[in-house]
This record gives C-alpha cells, sequence and structure tokens, in this order.
C-alpha cells in the first residue's frame, strides 16, 4: 500500500465523483427551479447508454458520444411536452409518482426496443489504453471522464455565474415569483433547463457505457447514488452538485479500501448526518 | 355374481386409469419474466420448449404448459407457485432462477407435494439442509460449479489468489466453495473481498486492491450487468497481463460475453456447461437453439432444455401424477448437451461434469476453448436427510 496505491483510489474517487455529478447537476438544478422532482432522470441515464451503444454500434464511439445527448434531449422534450408541463402545479406527491411510474414504462420500453442482454460499447480507440499520470498507470478513459467532468462544471459554473441567462435561472432558482414579476419568462427558462438536464444526463450514460454494463436496470442502480448526491450537496446549487458527488465518490472508493465491511452503509450513514445536522444539505441554493 | 362384481370393478377402475390419462401432464412454468432476470427467463423457457419440440414423441404422455411470472419477488413467486398447485392442479413445476424465490416457495411445494424441477437457482442448501423429495434440481449447485478449480488452478501452478464476490449468499457461497479446494490443495488465498451486490458501479477501488496483493491470480464470481462492469474494468486497469482472470462460469456466459467484448479475451472460467462442448447431443442441441433465436445458447437454456427432457424421461418410466413424478424425476439420467447427467438421489442434486473453458476470439466474435472436462461429482450430503426413492 505505497504512494502509488492511493494515487490510484484517489484517481478512481475522482472518476467516479464525476460520473455522478454529470447525472446529478441536470437532476438538482431542475429541482431547484422548479421544485420538481424527476425521478425518471436514471431512465434517462440509461436511455442514454442504449442510445450511445446503438449509435457507437454504426457510426463508432464519437458518434454515439455526440448524438446520444440530443436523442435524450429530445425524448426529455417528448416528456416535457406529454407529462411534466401539466404536472407542474399537482404537489410533490403527483409529480414523484408519475415520474417513478415514468421509470418502469422507460425500463420496459428498453426492454422491449433492446431485448434484455447487455449490449456491447467500447472505449475509443485512442482512449483504451493506459497512461502514465502522477507516477501511476492509469485507464485513459477513465482520466476523459474525469476531465469532461470538470470541464462541464468549468462551463456550467461559468454561465451560472457570468452570462445573463445564468443569472436569470439563479433569480427563478431563488425566488421564482419575484423572477416572474421581473419579466422573466420562467416557464421557457424551465424547460431550457429540462432540456439541458435531459441531454446530460444523456451524455452521463453514453459516457458511463464503456465503463459499466449497458442493461435494462442500469437506471434504476444510478437513481438512489444520484439521490444520495443531490440530498448530500443541497437541492438545486451546482457547488452542492460536485460537493456532494466528490464526498459520494471518495466516501464510496476509501469506504471499500479501508472499512470494506461498511463500505454498503458508510454513505447512508453519512447522509444521515448531514440530514441531521444541516437538513438542506451542505449548500443549498437558498441561503 | 361376485365375479361379475369384481369383473365390473375391475372395468371401472381401468376406465378410471385411462380417463385420468397417464398422459396429461399439467406443467406449471415459474420463471421471472420480467425484472433483472428476465433474460434468463426466456433463456430458460426457450430451452425447456426446444426440448418439448425434440423429445415429445418419445413419451405417450402429453404437457400443457401454464407460465406464471415470478417477478424476482418471493413474496409474489409464492402467491404464484400457490395459484399453480391450488387453481390450476398443476402436475409439476419448474423453473425458479432465484434462490431467494427457491426458498420462498420451498415450503409450500414440500408441504403440498408437488414436484418441482429446479432450473437455475443454486443455493446450496435446497439440495442439503433445506432438500425435498419433491425438489429435483436439473441446474447446477454453487458449490458444485465452483469446488473444482480450486485443485484445477493449484495444478496450473497458481499459488497466491485475490477473490472477489457481489456480498450476497450466493457470492460467498462460490466463493467458499473454491476457497475450501484451493487451500485444501495447497494454495494460498491472499486476499478476499465481497462487494456490495448490485451496488457497486466502479470495482476500480477492488482492483487496485487486488493488483497491491501480490497475488498470482485473481478468481470471482460475477453476474449478469455486474459481470459486464467487472470484466471491462479489469481489462482497462491492465491487469489480465500479470495477473490473470479466473472464475466462475457465469462471469464469462454466452449470455453476455459479446456485452464485454475484448475484455473478455483470455479469461479462464469453469461451468457444467459452454455451447462448445463437442458432442453430438450438443451438437444437435445448439443447431436447434440457434435456429431458433440465431445466437449461441447459455448454460441457462440447457438448464430449461434439460428440466423438460428430465420430465419427459420421468414420463417414459410411467409416471403420470404428483407423487410418480416426484418418485420418477430422482432417478432420472441421460446423456445430455453437457454429457452424462443424472440425479443424485440423496440429495436430489444434479451430478454432471464441470469444463473449465477459456474465452477467445473465434470467426464469428468471441467463442469458449475448452481447457479442461473435470470428473462429475456428487456434492456431499450438507446435512440432506430424505427418504429414500420408492421404488
Amino acid at each position: 500500500m505505497d504512494l502509488g496505491f492511493w494515487t490510484l483510489q484517489a484517481l478512481n474517487a475522482l472518476q467516479l465523483s464525476m460520473l455522478l455529478f454529470l447525472l446529478s447537476i441536470g437532476l438538482t438544478v431542475i429541482f431547484g427551479l422548479m421544485h420538481f422532482v424527476n425521478l425518471a432522470h436514471g431512465s434517462l441515464y440509461a436511455l442514454g447508454a442504449y442510445f450511445g451503444a446503438s449509435l457507437a454500434a454504426t457510426g463508432g464511439y464519437w458518434t454515439g458520444f455526440f448524438l446520444a445527448p440530443v436523442a435524450v434531449m429530445a425524448v426529455g422534450l417528448v416528456l416535457y411536452t406529454l407529462l411534466i408541463r401539466r404536472m407542474r402545479k399537482s404537489g410533490p406527491m403527483a409529480q414523484v409518482l408519475v415520474t417513478f411510474g415514468l421509470i418502469f414504462a422507460l425500463l420496459d420500453l428498453t426492454r422491449i426496443v433492446w431485448g434484455d442482454l447487455g449490449l456491447p460499447m467500447n472505449a475509443p480507440e485512442i482512449l483504451s489504453g493506459r497512461v502514465a499520470f502522477l507516477g501511476v498507470e492509469y485507464p485513459a478513459y477513465r482520466l476523459f471522464v474525469v476531465a469532461l467532468g470538470l470541464g462541464v462544471f468549468a462551463a456550467l459554473a461559468y454561465v451560472l455565474s457570468r452570462t445573463q441567462i445564468g443569472a436569470m435561472i439563479r433569480a427563478g432558482v431563488d425566488n421564482d415569483a419575484m423572477a416572474a414579476c421581473l419579466g422573466i419568462n420562467v416557464e421557457r427558462l424551465f424547460f431550457i433547463v429540462f432540456c439541458v438536464g435531459c441531454a446530460l444526463a444523456g451524455l452521463a450514460g453514453t459516457v458511463a457505457a464503456p465503463l459499466l454494463s449497458v442493461t435494462p436496470d442500469m437506471g434504476l442502480h444510478i437513481l438512489i447514488p444520484t439521490l444520495i448526491v443531490i440530498v448530500v450537496g443541497g437541492l438545486g446549487s451546482l457547488k452542492g452538485a460536485i460537493a456532494g458527488s466528490l464526498i459520494y465518490g471518495f466516501v464510496q472508493t476509501f469506504g471499500a479500501v479501508l472499512a470494506p465491511q461498511l463500505a454498503s452503509m458508510l454513505i447512508y450513514g453519512f447522509l444521515a448526518a448531514v440530514l441531521v445536522i444541516k437538513p438542506a444539505g451542505l449548500f443549498p441554493a437558498k441561503g | 355374481m361376485k365375479r361379475a362384481l369384481l369383473a365390473g370393478l375391475g372395468l371401472a377402475t381401468g376406465l378410471a386409469v385411462t380417463t385420468a390419462s397417464a398422459d396429461e401432464i399439467k406443467v406449471g412454468m415459474l420463471l421471472p419474466y420480467s425484472g433483472v432476470y428476465a433474460a434468463l427467463g426466456s433463456e430458460i423457457e426457450t430451452g425447456f420448449n426446444i426440448a418439448m419440440e425434440t423429445f415429445g414423441g418419445d413419451t405417450d404422455a402429453t404437457f400443457t404448459v401454464v407460465s406464471e411470472d415470478t417477478e424476482v419477488k418471493p413474496p409474489v413467486a409464492l402467491g404464484k407457485a400457490k395459484k399453480l398447485i391450488l387453481q390450476d392442479k398443476v402436475d409439476v413445476m419448474v423453473g425458479i432462477v432465484s434462490s431467494g424465490v427457491l426458498g420462498a416457495v420451498r415450503d409450500m411445494v414440500d408441504g403440498a407435494g408437488v414436484p418441482l424441477v429446479v432450473a437455475n437457482a443454486g443455493n446450496d442448501e435446497a439440495t442439503g439442509a433445506a432438500c425435498s423429495p419433491y425438489i429435483t434440481r436439473m441446474s447446477f449447485s454453487n458449490q458444485q460449479v465452483n469446488r473444482p478449480m480450486g485443485g484445477w488452478m493449484k495444478e496450473q501452478g497458481i499459488n497466491k489468489v485475490f477473490t472477489l464476490a457481489p456480498d450476497y449468499a450466493a457470492g460467498r457461497q462460490m466463493i467458499d466453495a473454491f476457497t475450501a479446494s484451493f487451500t485444501a490443495a495447497g494454495g494460498e488465498v491472499v486476499g478476499q473481498e465481497f462487494t456490495p451486490f448490485q451496488k457497486t458501479q466502479d470495482f476500480g477501488p477492488y482492483l487496485a486492491q487486488a493488483k497491491a496483493s501480490g497475488a498470482d491470480a485473481v478468481y470471482v464470481f460475477y453476474a449478469g450487468g455486474e459481470a459486464i462492469s467487472f470484466v471491462k474494468q479489469y481489462d482497462s486497469f491492465g491487469l489480465k497481463a500479470d495477473m490473470p482472470l479466473y472464475g466462475s462460469g457465469f462471469l464469462t456466459s454466452p449470455l453476455y460475453v459479446n456485452a464485454e467484448g475484448p475484455a473478455a479475451e483470455g479469461v479462464i472460467t469453469a461451468l457444467h456447461y459452454v455451447p462448445t462442448i463437442d458432442s453430438p447431443e450438443n451438437a444437435a442441441f445448439v443447431a436447434a437453439f440457434k435456429a431458433k433465436t440465431d445466437r449461441m445458447p447459455s448454460e441457462f437454456a440447457v438448464q430449461g432444455y434439460d428440466a423438460a427432457r428430465a420430465l419427459i424421461e420421468a414420463t417414459k418410466a410411467g409416471a403420470t401424477d404428483r407423487a410418480s413424478l416426484a418418485n420418477a424425476l430422482r432417478q432420472v439420467s441421460f446423456d445430455g448437451p453437457r454429457g452424462a447427467t443424472s440425479i443424485d438421489p440423496a440429495t436430489n442434486n444434479i451430478v454432471q461434469p464441470i469444463y473449465v473453458y477459456q474465452t477467445v476470439a473465434g470467426e464469428g466474435g468471441l467463442t469458449q476453448k475448452v481447457l479442461a472436462t473435470l470428473p462429475a461429482e456428487r456434492d456431499p450430503a450438507n446435512g440432506c436427510d430424505m427418504a429414500p426413492v420408492a421404488n
């Protein structure tokens, strides 16, 4: 257990964090802006993986990488028009029930379209090897995931804090009624954020596909970690999503190394502690 | 007068026998058609149907099948089993993928005296402490698949092994059976981890530990989505070159190997069936399966195939109702795709050879190269105490 071992584990933790970040940021901002709990977010991630794998099988990895998020965004658009717009005013219980039902509808839909067996998707040639990094050999594709996560984080941080639309989103999260009074079309804003959130879920799915397995239940398995991330981090904020992801990644990874018997419950213990001490999460959007 | 009466009685019973006739067997199929094991359910059913088409003509009995979805949920499965037994009045039940479901229906089946042919669930207790004269297993037991690998790997010159498996009953039984035989052969297990079952997305932390352990090889059990993730991640860390990957054969099952892709190349595992076994029985089965699905059959398909075959053999031996079927199923033996296959009447578990195979690149994608055929072994009774077979 030398320094290299710990570097390797830190990179593992960072990689897992970034994957979860891509997934949770969409969910948390949708919630923060519109108080809408979209439990079907995990299913969109699974769809991203399926679209990615299917497109990659015909046009190579990068086709999947760039087109899958667009395809998932289109699915999000359909969901928005048919269901979510109507559910906006109907209270959290109805929203949770409808999006929970959507999980199973989408799950069976993927089974009908793609079958029960897993799909193959490999990392692109250029990222399939390993590179020497900080004194360890690390899979290039995992470094790519880390870089992508950091890149998305930087881009979102810039948009949210430095641009007009970012200011409008922050205003909407803070107080949507007041923002509407100031002439911001909150509904359209939500629509845009919802689409971007869906695209990011799709991106997370395609990026995860070569790393994990593309199976119909993948969306179910990722949902709980994602919810933990946004609850720990605090709903609605970018800072919360990145902090929650990093905490989840590091607790999970180092928990598995240092206390393997506790690995599966460590994060839940942490979640309980956060809820007791700071019920709104570590970095909630609203002070 | 008395004679006439007797003759009449004889005729009546004779008639009764022909109407209840021998020959209509109602089969209740209990498989998951939804949920995480849906792929396994349909694979088993396909195998079952192929055997019915192939061997159905060998017996006078006719079979009608009533299918129910267990949804891989023990309480749901128990309700469906009750329905099959009480309402549909089936003569025999076939199926059960998950060991949890088997545990849930075990007492019901045993109490009602309805024979059950297990087509997957491998928990050791089912043919050990919790065995029943009504439950016959045509699939495998967890220990059976892993036990022979310990001695074999030691013979190949592997002395130190690191093991990994998901943290649930099957994972532990598989690894424990391997560990016991490997250490008995003089090998050393230098590290052992059990990963949270179906909660582990990233095996990176465990792979780094395996790498740091100084083991000669890694021995694992994973199945389904976890198997796909694990094999891909093992390869992406470049561990295969220094520390070859071994395991229980579900890891690289023909059902998942396509999704694993080149990452699975070179992995050596052991299982009770691979589609490349060289025998006329297997060639016929593979051809029939390919004609139906256009891909190679998996171990799950052969389990369904042999379960149907066992039913047919039992009726050929004269079984007609629940009690006689249960009794006949315990004595079934035939040469099937897996080789010489029989039931051990002491535990009702299957006795079958185990194949060590390597996943290699072939003409039409990945294929299985059989490295060794390890002789069939009966599982120890493990606390199973049953009435002997009646003749």
